[in-house]
């Protein structure tokens, strides 16, 4: 199996009462809580790490995007990848990814990611992901009525200029593009390795089974709340006739490693309850706009919230509430924390569970500090990623993985 | 007299159609996407919104028609009436959208915050009103019910959104019909400016009306008084 390495990108210096003072996260958060000082410093610190996973021996290390946003400071994660193509030169680099229709023309799209792609010499995974409602219904305004469609049409340009060898026009229902020949192309042929991440969306399900993509359930609420979701895919797949290769999968999760799983508990407490309590503060009426969701999916979610309200009703009345604290985060399983062992066989029992071959893992979360992300990376790399890499790997083939050049240029040494 | 219902359209019969219809003929075609239409997610474009709304005052069979329109209908009742004059002998607008000021912003009516009493709030003065106009009717499917709401929600943001400028200020000049404007004076939505903004640019004689007790839509907080207003106006704008 494979294990990427995920970034996020938090700033964090978000106040202590944040929650109490400010009404979102998202969106309108407050600008005055920015200092361009501590972004910078942010910035080196997290491609450090970014380049420190790729060293120290992860499969492949992961940005995305999030606009208006004070838990992702990347609202452009191609100059992310960008700037890891010239510092790593093993990891795979996936751009978990570019929202198809913000990009006017989406053809900026095909062209960045094929830069992307030659530049790091064929280790580009492309990410096309719809986008939250925050990110493109209200950061950037697009149409909730029409997200989809144009989302849909933006993937169909992508792939056409990326694997149409002559000039050609596209004469689309939202883009009509007289001349489409980007320059350069891929590196990857005939394109990138696509997946795409969603929510719990049949139609994705669908899609992703038609297009032979990977679908990615990046969920910030761990492998139990992940289950009915991941169960619901393979459900989807088995009635499509596609097989379980676990590597049409990938999966989020957060961890935090240590010697022993109290100072694990030790550790990961402020980092996570800062991320739980501050980062996911998000106004509730950047939700759900109408028309963002289909109408199919209202009708699915409305069934599944009787199941949905049972199992929350019991977690409220166990924790208390909502969940914030760190015992209700462990207990729920967002992040999952221990020794080595322990977490390896945790995640072992999670990937065969959840029937996941691609494991995104988040092992900097909110305020954490470089020195803990080292630690959980390298304790991570040496003593968990031994004990799990085997995983499917006899039995499956990964074929929505990168297939870089064999010999890839390598930057000089400044004179 | 075709009234083009605001947000929301109309999900059953209304007080203020009764009180319309006791001295005109009323018919209330559904704008597609709304409650009782046909498929929406074809009109792509503005333009096309507004062929939409012509070609159901045509469907009426009626030469020419008295127009009534509320809220995210107000832009393209206007339009109609610019393009296709004979059609439309006089307008009434309730506070309609189709302008947008940066420096006195309306509400952004999709970016609500879930819960029961919110939308009522902020449309209604008295958002009892808002409820009954909702409540769902016995043996009717609650999903289904709730998404004549979305649906509604979803069609308005398709030829409004993000800020329900149209562009109609710069087109108002050829309304010419003798127009009524009428605001609540608790509207939550649409600030007073903008009753000003739109009555300043029209191209015909223009009543404004402030309507007390009422919010954005007047026609569920004051469908009596409303009606009233509209007759009063009728009545000094005979043809």
């Amino acid at each position: 199996m494979k294990n990427l390495w995920f970034h996020l990108m938090p700033y964090k210096d978000l106040p202590d009462d944040f929650r109490e003072t400010h009404p979102s996260v998202w969106v309108d958060i407050d600008s005055n809580l920015l200092d361009g000082k501590r972004v910078h410093e942010h910035y080196h610190e997290y491609l450090d790490e970014l380049e420190y996973a790729g060293e120290v021996g992860f499969d492949g290390v992961c940005c995305n995007e999030h606009h208006q946003n004070g838990y992702g400071l990347m609202p452009s994660p191609n100059l992310i990848a960008a700037a890891l193509t010239r510092r790593t030169n093993a990891p795979m680099i996936c751009v978990m990814g570019n929202s198809l229709a913000l990009y006017n023309p989406p053809t900026r799209v095909a062209e960045e990611f094929a830069m992307l792609d030659c530049m790091s010499g064929g280790r580009l995974i492309a990410g096309f992901p719809v986008g939250t409602p925050m990110d493109t219904v209200f950061a950037y305004s697009q149409n909730p009525s029409k997200l989809r469609d144009r989302y849909l049409e933006a993937h169909d340009i992508v792939m056409k200029a990326w694997t149409t060898r002559e000039t050609f026009s596209f004469n689309g229902r939202y883009n009509q593009l007289r001349y489409v020949n980007v320059w350069p192309r891929p590196v990857q042929k005939p394109h990138p390795p696509i997946w795409i991440p969603g929510g719990g969306s049949v139609e994705t399900w669908q899609w992703c089974a038609e297009m032979d993509y990977v679908y990615c359930y990046l969920s910030y609420f761990g492998y139990k709340a992940g289950e009915a979701t991941m169960k619901g895919f393979w459900e989807e797949m088995r009635r499509l006739g596609k097989d379980r290769n676990p590597y049409r999968a990938g999966f989020l999760q957060f961890v935090g490693v240590a010697e022993t799983r109290e100072e694990a508990y030790r550790l990961y407490k402020e980092p996570a309850e800062y991320f739980y309590g501050r980062c996911l503060h998000v106004d509730p009426k950047f939700a759900s706009p109408a028309g963002y969701q289909s109408e199919a999916t209202i009708r699915a979610r409305v069934q599944s919230q009787v199941a949905q309200a049972a199992a929350q009703a019991r977690l409220a009345a166990s924790a208390g509430g909502s969940v914030r604290t760190w015992d209700e985060i462990v207990d729920a399983g967002y992040v999952i924390i221990g020794s080595p062992d322990e977490v390896a066989e945790k995640l072992r029992e999670v990937c065969v569970n959840l029937n996941v071959g691609h494991l995104m893992l988040l092992l900097q979360y909110g305020n954490m500090n470089h020195d803990l992300v080292r630690y959980n990376t390298k304790l991570y790399a040496d003593r968990v990623l031994p004990q799990i890499r085997d995983l499917f790997d006899a039995e499956w083939e990964d074929r929505w993985w990168p297939k870089p050049l064999e010999h890839r240029a390598v930057p000089r040494a400044v004179a | 007299m075709v009234f083009f219902a605001g947000i929301g359209g109309l999900p059953r019969w209304t007080p203020f159609l009764d009180a319309l219809a006791s001295t005109h003929r009323v018919i209330a075609p559904s704008l597609p996407g709304f409650p009782g239409s046909a498929d929406f997610r074809h009109l792509d474009e503005y333009y096309e919104w507004i062929v939409a709304a012509l070609e159901l005052l045509e469907a009426t069979g009626e030469d020419s028609v008295d127009l009534v329109a509320s809220s995210v209908a107000g832009p393209l009742a206007a339009e109609v009436a610019g393009i296709a004059r004979s059609r439309i002998r006089r307008l009434v607008l309730i506070a309609p959208f189709g302008i947008y000021d940066a420096a006195d912003p309306t509400a952004d009516i999709w970016a609500q915050r879930p819960g029961p009493d919110v939308l009522p709030t902020l449309l209604c003065s008295n958002a009892d009103q808002w409820k009954r106009q909702w409540e769902m009717p016995a043996g009717e499917d609650p999903v289904e019910w709730g998404l004549h709401l979305t649906r509604s929600m979803e069609a308005a943001a398709r030829f409004l959104f993000p800020m329900g400028n149209t562009g109609i200020e710069k087109r108002l000049y050829r309304v010419r019909q003798p127009t009524l404007l009428v605001r609540g004076a608790d509207d939550r939505v649409m600030p007073a400016s903008y009753q000003s903004r739109f009555a300043a640019r029209l191209g015909g004689p223009v009543v404004t009306q402030t309507i007390a007790n009422a919010g954005h839509l007047v026609e569920l907080d004051q469908a009596t008084e409303l009606a009233r207003q509209i007759n009063a106006f009728f009545v000094d704008q005979q043809y």
